[in-house]
C-alpha cells in the first residue's frame, strides 16, 4: 500500500474558507435569527418555530409567493421557446456570427438598474418609444397607473434582458451538432420538424437544463427592476418575493420574521429547481 | 434502382479553380450500373467522400452532370434521388429506440404500419440486431450504432443506390468480417446498386465485384480485384493494391533498347521498339513480388543481396538490394522455407508479369505485333 498523509486537506482549505464566508456563515446567522427574538444584543429570547408559523400564514407571502410564481412562469414560458427560436436562426458561418454574437452579448452587459431606468423612460406614455407608440395607437398603456401594464413592463424587461443568454446558450449547443447529423437527416428524409424534435432538441437537452434554472433562479430572485420601476407598485402589482423580504427586514426591521421568511425562500428555490433537474434527466440512464 | 452516370463531372471546393491541383475531383467519365456491388479505393484526400456526397446530393458538382438512368439530378436533393448513405462514424437519433431509429426512413416517406414493421424485423435479423430493438440507441455501443446507422441505410427498398463511407471503421475486425460479408448477402438477396468507399484494398476486394481506384481526385482504373493485380493501369494501382505493393524500377532506353540499371531486358523486338518510341517520358518496369522468381545468379536477370527478410508467418518478403544499385529494393515473396543462405541472389523477371509504364501509365501492345 502506498502511503499517504493529509496536507491535501490545507489545499481544499481556502475553498472551505470561502464558502463559510460567502455562504455557510451568513446562512447560519440567519437561521439564528429565524429562531429567536432580537431586541438587542442582550435582549433576546429563544421562540423555536413560532416565526415560521407566522410567516407560513403570512397573506403577504402568499400573495407576492404567487405573484412570484406566475412572473417565472411566464419567464421561462416566453424566453426558452424565444432563445430556441433566435439561436435556431442565426447564421452559422460568415459575417453573420460575431455580428450576431455582438448584439446578443449587449442586453446581457447592461446592469439590472440601467435597465429599470431605460424601460422607466422608454415605457413613458408621454415622451417613451413605446409608451407613446402603444398609446399613439389608440391602447391604453400607463405602467405608473396600472397594475396590469406595469406587470407587463417587468416581463418585456427581463425578455429583452436574458433572452440572449438563453440564445447564445442554445447557439453553442447547436454548434456542437456536427453537419454528418443533418445530412443523415436528409438522407432519412426527415421533415424540419423531425430534425429539430430528433436532432437538435436532444442535443439541446443540457444547456436548457441551464438555461431554465439559470432563469428559473434569477426570476424567481427578480429585485431591481421593478424596484427601480414603480418600486413595486402600483400597490402591489410588481412585488414580488425579494422586495417583499427587504421592506420586512429593512424597512419594518422585522429581523425574525424576515430570517425565516429568506429561509423558506431558499428552500423553495432549491426544491423546484430540484424538480427541474430531476424531471430533464430522469430518463437518460434509461432504455 | 438505377444505374449512375457521371457525366464530365468534376468538383472544386475554390470558387475560380485553374490549374488542375485546384480540383479535389478531375473530370470524369463513369459508370456504375444497376445492382452492382462497387467499392471505391483510396488513399485519404483522393477525393473518394467528395465523389460519394456528390452521387448522393450532399454536395453539388462544380462541372458536369450525375445521371441516375439517363436522368440528370443535379439540382435534385438526397431526398428526391431516393438514395441511402451510410456514414464512417455512426449517427443514431439519440433519443429514439432502435426499432424507431430503422423505422424513421421508412416512416418519413409514410409506408403503412404493417410495412414498416416487417422490414425493420427483416433489416434487425440480417444484422442481427433483434435484441436491441426495444433499447434506447443512446446506450448503444459504438459497433452497435454504426449497425443501426447501416440498417437506416438498408431499411428503404426502393432506393436507387446505397453509399456506404467508410462504415465499419469503428468496427472492431473480427466483426468487421462478419459485417462485410453480410452487406455482400444482403446485396446479393436485394439486388440494389452499392458503391462501398474504404481505404482498405482487402476490404474492396471482399465487398465488390469491381473496384474503381481513385487517386489524385482521379478514377485511375475500374476493374475486378484481379485485374487490379495483374495489370495495373496506373503504377499508383501496383504500388496500392497487394501487399506489399508491385516492385517499380526505372527504366533507361540506351540505342534504342531498354535497359534496368545498366542491364539490357530480355524482351521481343516489339517491346524495345515500344518503349524506345517514349524515350523522353519517365519509363518504369512494374513486377508483382509474386511474380519475381529466385534463379542462380548466373542465370538471373539482375543480381542483388539480402537487405532485410519480413517472415510474415506462412510466406516470407525478402528486400533484395541490387548489385547495380543496393539504393533500389526489389521485394520478392518467396514461400517459408525457401533457403536464403547464397551471398548473392539472382532475380528473373518473367516476361508475361512485367508491366511497363510511361509516366505512369501503362504502356500496351498488341498481340500480333510481339
Amino acid at each position: 500500500m502506498k502511503p499517504y498523509n493529509n496536507k491535501a486537506w490545507w489545499l481544499v482549505l481556502p475553498v472551505f474558507v470561502l464558502v463559510a464566508f460567502s455562504a455557510i456563515i451568513p446562512m447560519m446567522t440567519v437561521v439564528n435569527y429565524s429562531v429567536q427574538d432580537i431586541f438587542d444584543p442582550s435582549t433576546r429570547y429563544f421562540v423555536g418555530t413560532e416565526w415560521y408559523r407566522e410567516i407560513l400564514s403570512d397573506p403577504r407571502l402568499h400573495d407576492s409567493l404567487v405573484r412570484q410564481f406566475i412572473y417565472s412562469f411566464c419567464v421561462l414560458a416566453i424566453e426558452i421557446p424565444l432563445g430556441i427560436i433566435v439561436a435556431l436562426s442565426m447564421p452559422r458561418r460568415g459575417l453573420g456570427v460575431p455580428v450576431s454574437l455582438i448584439l446578443l452579448a449587449l442586453p446581457l452587459l447592461v446592469p439590472w438598474n440601467v435597465v429599470g431606468t431605460i424601460w422607466q423612460i422608454i415605457g413613458r406614455e408621454d415622451i417613451g418609444l413605446y409608451g407613446s407608440l402603444l398609446n399613439g395607437l389608440g391602447i391604453d398603456y400607463n405602467y405608473a397607473s396600472s397594475p396590469r401594464d406595469a406587470w407587463i413592463t417587468v416581463l418585456i424587461m427581463d425578455v429583452w434582458h436574458w433572452t440572449s443568454l438563453v440564445a447564445l446558450l442554445c447557439y453553442s449547443g447547436l454548434r456542437s451538432i456536427p453537419d454528418v447529423y443533418y445530412q443523415a437527416a436528409r438522407i432519412d428524409r426527415a421533415s424540419a420538424w423531425a430534425v429539430f424534435r430528433y436532432i437538435q432538441l436532444p442535443k439541446l437537452k443540457n444547456v436548457l437544463l441551464i438555461a431554465v434554472m439559470l432563469r428559473f433562479m434569477d426570476s424567481f430572485m427578480i429585485y431591481t427592476e421593478p424596484f427601480v420601476l414603480t418600486g413595486g407598485g402600483p400597490g402591489t402589482a410588481t412585488t414580488f418575493l425579494s422586495q417583499t423580504l427587504t421592506q420586512m427586514a429593512l424597512g419594518q426591521f422585522d429581523l425574525g420574521r424576515a430570517a425565516a421568511f429568506s429561509l423558506i425562500y431558499f428552500l423553495i428555490i432549491l426544491l423546484v429547481t430540484w424538480v427541474f433537474y430531476t424531471a430533464m434527466t430522469h430518463n437518460d440512464d434509461k432504455g | 434502382m438505377a444505374e449512375i452516370r457521371l457525366a464530365q463531372l468534376a468538383h472544386s471546393y475554390q470558387d475560380n479553380p485553374s490549374a488542375p491541383e485546384d480540383y479535389a475531383l478531375r473530370r470524369m467519365e463513369h459508370v456504375w450500373e444497376q445492382g452492382g456491388a462497387y467499392a471505391l479505393l483510396g488513399p485519404s484526400g483522393c477525393g473518394k467522400s467528395t465523389l460519394l456526397n456528390i452521387m448522393s446530393g450532399l454536395l453539388a458538382p462544380s462541372e458536369g452532370e450525375v445521371l441516375f438512368d439517363g436522368k440528370a439530378v443535379n439540382a435534385l436533393s438526397p431526398q428526391q434521388r431516393n438514395i441511402a448513405q451510410v456514414f464512417q462514424f455512426p449517427v443514431v437519433y439519440d433519443t429514439m429506440t432502435v426499432f424507431d431509429n430503422l423505422a424513421f426512413p421508412l416512416r418519413n416517406q409514410g409506408k403503412p404500419k404493417a410495412t414498416v414493421e416487417a422490414r425493420v424485423r427483416e433489416v434487425a435479423a440480417a444484422l442481427e440486431i433483434e435484441p436491441l430493438l426495444a433499447r434506447k440507441a443512446r446506450n448503444l455501443t459504438a459497433d452497435e450504432k454504426q449497425k443501426v446507422s447501416m440498417g437506416r441505410g438498408l431499411v428503404r427498398d426502393d432506393v436507387a443506390a446505397i453509399l456506404f463511407d467508410e462504415p465499419l471503421t469503428v468496427i472492431d475486425p473480427q466483426l468487421k468480417w462478419r459485417l462485410r460479408r453480410k452487406l455482400k448477402e444482403i446485396h446479393q438477396r436485394f439486388n440494389v446498386t452499392m458503391v462501398y468507399v474504404t481505404h482498405d484494398q482487402l476490404e474492396a476486394a471482399t465487398f465488390a465485384d469491381k473496384i474503381a481506384v481513385m487517386y489524385g481526385g482521379q478514377i485511375v482504373q475500374f476493374g475486378t480485384p484481379r485485374e487490379l493485380f495483374e495489370t495495373p493501369r496506373h503504377t499508383f494501382v501496383g504500388y496500392f493494391i497487394g501487399s506489399p505493393g508491385m516492385n517499380l524500377l526505372e527504366l533507361e532506353i540506351v540505342a534504342g533498347r531498354a535497359h534496368c540499371h545498366g542491364i539490357e531486358l530480355a524482351l521481343p523486338e516489339a517491346w524495345h521498339a515500344r518503349l524506345a518510341a517514349q524515350e523522353g517520358a519517365r519509363l518504369q518496369l512494374g513486377i508483382r513480388p509474386e511474380f519475381v522468381e529466385l534463379v542462380p545468379a548466373d542465370e538471373a536477370t539482375l543480381t542483388g543481396r539480402v537487405d532485410l527478410i519480413q517472415d510474415q508467418g506462412s510466406f516470407k518478403i525478402v528486400d533484395v538490394a541490387l548489385t547495380a544499385d543496393p539504393t533500389q529494393l526489389v521485394k520478392v515473396r518467396v514461400d517459408e522455407y525457401t533457403s536464403l543462405a547464397e551471398e548473392t541472389l539472382g532475380l528473373h523477371l518473367p516476361e508475361a508479369w512485367m508491366r511497363f509504364y510511361a509516366n505512369d501509365l501503362l504502356l500496351e501492345i498488341s498481340d500480333e505485333a510481339v
